[in-house]
């Protein structure tokens, strides 16, 4: 226990100093990119690790909240209307989506989620009088809460943090609570959980809209971060990534997506300036997750430590026998 | 009134009947054992009970209260409990977790998403008094990984017991156990109190027959004869679907 509360602590340091000794804004923004693709992943894994449905279509999501915060604020709208109605756009469309795409669960739901996803992305990409079509939308300016600028790789920095520590906090209770619970029984047995008496679609239903609260709130940092929207973001690529994020960290476990979100994001940005085949790279250490640890990293790196471990003492346990 | 009755009863699969004009009033209290040979439709009668699958004809009264049309997820809210033949249990989790699920199911703290499940005092009391009734109290933080096949047996009856049902589905809790296994789970059986009713789909007839009072022997998919214990061995239709002797 006090094991992790150290763990907990340094982590917390590291987190919070972090603009000070990392050297350059551009790795500050590395950082930035980390958390808010984190709570991206997080929500995708309340859905894909806890409920066991996966989906293909969250970018989608992630893009439509985007999307509504630079229209609203294209149209004029101060940023707190922007954020609002970003949020509520996004959750709204997650609802249409659970509705749509929980009559089925496994490859239907994949198949069904994958399909809603395009059709946004045909709509991003050409309800060009809404979404600009392939120009995108830009924006002007980040906002001030409290009267503080964050124009500054700092400042949006402290602010993405905030962010993904309540995202991580609110996980963490939610997987521990009797809904989180439900949520997980319905993922290992559905039938009995209705036999037990639980309304299994309602529960898929409600995980839906907590994830797509996480991915709303992602895709909002996501555009202040970026300050431009385009059906890029949108794309079935962005879906798969994420999806990756998950699985390759751990799906169902707390720190896997987030693990996931570093790797990806580090790959992408930093190691792509070494290694013009990136994307090779990327492909290549996927390829040696899913070959030698199959759970995840977080899972598989615990297992393992655990391997090591015992390993270590059996020696020392047999010399103590003459 | 009858704690359950269930009248003409159909269900066919494309043209196979499984279930055909069944009949059967079961009292309060009683335990009833529901005997047919392989595919007589003895578990989908259970899942028509339960509501699993929806009957094409006829009706299911639970305590004179029309059930035929109330979804499945309510029925054990109304007092119905139910086990599977093959073992579905929450096989990642511990045995006192799986039977919090049991608890949480029909209280309204199921939706919460806020407090910590292992931190409800009373769901972990009534969990682990359901555990002491099947005697497996004392493995309760196990990993449900770490069990043999007669303790998950058990931890099944927990699950049902806990919910505490008027009416309890037992399809063949004794399928699969050793003779040790199966004295246990019988003894749990046995102390169950007489104010729940309990409908039971055994092979096993040394141990059925000793614990039911009533028989329905069942094939394909109609009742062939019912009545007390001696009544049905003595048929000469339970020898010749049956008995086989």
């Amino acid at each position: 226990m006090s094991r992790r509360l150290i763990a907990l602590t340094v982590t917390a340091l590291v987190l919070v100093t972090l603009p000070y000794w990392m050297g350059g804004i551009y790795y500050i923004n590395v950082a930035s990119q980390i958390l808010f693709y984190a709570v991206f992943a997080l929500g995708l894994n309340v859905l894909a690790g806890y409920g066991g449905l996966v989906s293909l279509g969250h970018a989608a999501l992630f893009g439509i909240s985007a999307y509504a915060a630079g229209y609203i604020l294209q149209a004029g709208y101060g940023h707190p209307v922007a954020i609002i109605g970003a949020l509520l756009a996004g959750v709204v469309s997650m609802a249409a989506f659970a509705v749509l795409s929980l009559r089925s669960t496994g490859i239907g739901f994949i198949m069904i989620t994958l399909a809603l996803g395009q059709i946004v992305w045909g709509l991003a990409y050409r309800w060009i009088s809404v979404t600009g079509g392939d120009n995108g939308i830009s924006l002007h300016g980040r906002p001030m809460p409290f009267g503080i600028p964050l124009t500054s790789a700092a400042a949006f920095y402290y602010t993405t943090l905030i962010v993904f520590v309540v995202a991580v906090v609110a996980v963490a209770i939610f997987v521990r609570s009797p809904l989180g619970a439900a949520l997980k029984g319905t993922r290992d047995q559905p039938r009995r959980m209705n036999a037990l008496g639980y309304h299994v679609w309602a529960i898929r239903f409600w995980a839906c809209l907590f994830s797509g609260l996480l991915t709303s709130l992602s895709g909002i940092l996501f555009v202040y971060y970026t300050q431009f929207i385009s059906p890029q973001t949108l794309a079935l690529t962005s879906s798969a990534e994420v999806l990756l994020m998950v699985i390759s960290g751990g799906a169902g476990t707390l720190l896997g997506p987030i693990v996931g979100a570093g790797l990806v994001v580090v790959v992408k940005s930093v190691v792509s300036g070494f290694i013009e085949r990136w994307n090779f790279l990327l492909g290549a250490i996927f390829v040696a997750i899913v070959i030698l640890m199959p759970e995840g990293l977080v899972p598989g790196s615990a297992r393992l430590w655990r391997l090591a471990w015992r390993k270590a003492r059996k020696p020392a346990a047999a010399e103590v026998k003459p | 009134m009858s704690a359950l009755t269930v009248s003409g009863l159909c269900k066919a699969f494309g043209g196979l009947h499984v279930t055909n004009e069944v009949n059967l009033t079961v009292e309060p209290g009683e335990r009833r054992l529901i005997i047919g040979p392989n595919g007589a439709g003895k578990t989908t009668l259970f899942n028509l009970i339960t509501g699993e699958i929806s009957p094409d004809k006829g009706s299911i009264h639970l305590f004179g209260q029309d059930i035929t049309r109330v979804p499945s997820r309510r029925r054990p809210h109304m007092g119905m409990a139910r086990t599977y033949q093959i073992i579905t249990l929450f096989p990642h989790d511990t045995i006192i977790h799986n039977v919090s699920l049991a608890l949480l199911g029909l209280s309204p703290a199921r939706w919460n998403p806020l407090i910590d499940i292992k931190h409800q005092g009373h769901l972990i009391e009534h969990g682990l008094a359901a555990l002491q009734r099947v005697g497996l109290a004392h493995i309760a933080e196990r990993q449900l990984t770490q069990t043999s096949y007669g303790e998950r047996r058990r931890v099944e009856i927990a699950m049902a017991l806990a919910q505490n049902p008027k009416v309890l589905l037992l399809d063949e809790p004794f399928a699969g156990l050793s003779i040790d296994e199966r004295r246990d789970v019988h003894q749990c059986l046995m102390a169950i109190p007489r104010d729940v009713t309990i409908v039971m789909i055994e092979h096993n007839m040394d141990v059925a027959l000793d614990f039911a009072e009533r028989i329905t022997l069942l094939h394909f998919g109609e009742v062939i004869v019912e009545g007390n214990r001696a009544e049905v061995v003595a048929d000469p239709r339970t020898r010749e679907v049956y008995l086989g002797h």
